[in-house]
């Protein structure tokens, strides 16, 4: 039992070393971080594409262009450039696929409203099952002889439940 | 008859959509990203020549010429692969080509071009990468061919293959050139 904690806390100290290196690495960037441009520099890292490793943001990754696109938003930033400024030189360059939120034009609509389109016709496709077993079933075709068989069977279990 | 239309045409029909949209994405390479620049004036720089430090390239001096720009590094393994192609351009006198050295060292660069051959017309050296992110660079090697008027018509992002020289670079030159 001990044995098992004191491996969770070694297994805790490295994953506190390795945050603690990851931010390291972001702000070693540059010699003397500003906190208001890294905090700005963080926010918009995270809605831009890495094109290298096009699954990561720009914030996230290692990749060398990634480091460049970086210190372009640094300066960007201490220009006074705002955030629309930065998006625009950044689609300017690398087209919408850089934008995690791409603008709704003719050639993203497809992007913005295909899972919508999708869940609807998802939906459609439940309520019409639904509706169908709902729906009753012909009944079938009952003769005059039966229906007197059938009522005077369900008069002698009446009968019966009486008695009882 | 229809219930059984429903119930396996639905998921026949849906099948077949999925099937098409993933067999038609096998077929793309996702580093290809529609660039933005084509269509547009190749923007402006004035760099290093790699072989004369105090010389200076820009777009500028190429106006008037279908030219080629493209981005290779010594560092760069696909770069490898596709030189040969362009010492072959080169010999051949398709058209002029001018390389931009990308994030290199300078040393590495000449060793490299006398070691492989120089295909350039003329090399800028783009220590920075700031060409490069002007440009929209992120998968070295990339090749844009720009018109006389100075406006990008083409990329091709990685290395240039035989079958995209013979029959999209190299119509696209002549009809440019004519």
């Amino acid at each position: 039992m001990k044995r098992s904690r004191a491996g969770i806390m070694r297994i805790l100290a490295a994953l506190a070393c390795a945050v603690a290196l990851n931010v390291f690495a972001q702000a070693d960037e540059v010699a003397h971080p500003d906190p208001v441009v890294e905090a700005r520099l963080k926010d918009l890292g995270e809605e831009l594409r890495c094109l290298v490793c096009q699954n990561q943001t720009i914030a996230d990754s290692h990749a060398p262009l990634a480091v460049d696109l970086r210190n372009q938003i640094r300066v960007m930033v201490r220009q006074g450039r705002t955030d629309d400024e930065i998006r625009a030189y950044m689609v300017e360059r690398y087209g919408d696929f850089v934008l995690y939120k791409p603008p709704l034009k003719a050639t993203t609509v497809l992007l913005w409203i295909g899972p919508f389109a999708l869940l609807a016709l998802g939906i459609a496709i439940v309520v019409m099952i639904a509706r169908r077993k709902r729906m009753p079933q012909a009944l079938p075709e009952v003769s005059a002889a039966r229906r007197e068989e059938i009522a005077a069977l369900l008069e002698e279990r009446a009968g019966k439940a009486a008695r009882r | 008859m229809n219930a059984r239309w429903l119930k396996y045409g639905i998921p026949l029909v849906l099948f077949a959509a999925l099937a098409a949209f993933l067999a038609v994405g096998l077929t793309r390479d996702p580093r290809e990203v529609p660039s933005p620049f084509i269509g547009r004036a190749a923007p402006a720089f004035s760099l290093e020549r790699l072989h004369e430090p105090g010389q200076s390239f820009s777009p500028e001096q190429m106006k008037g010429k279908v030219w080629l720009l493209n981005v290779w590094a010594s560092w760069c393994v696909s770069c490898r692969v596709e030189h040969p192609l362009l010492v072959e351009m080169s010999k051949r006198n398709d058209v002029p080509i001018v390389g931009l050295d990308y994030k290199d060292e300078r040393g590495a660069g000449l060793q490299w071009l006398t070691k492989m051959g120089n295909p350039y017309f003329a090399s800028a050296f783009d220590v920075e990468g700031k060409v490069g992110i002007d440009y929209g660079v992120y998968g070295v090697p990339e090749t844009f061919v720009i018109d006389k008027q100075g406006v990008i018509r083409y990329k091709q992002i990685g290395p240039i293959t035989p079958e995209a020289l013979e029959k999209k670079i190299l119509p696209l030159i002549r009809k440019l050139s004519a």
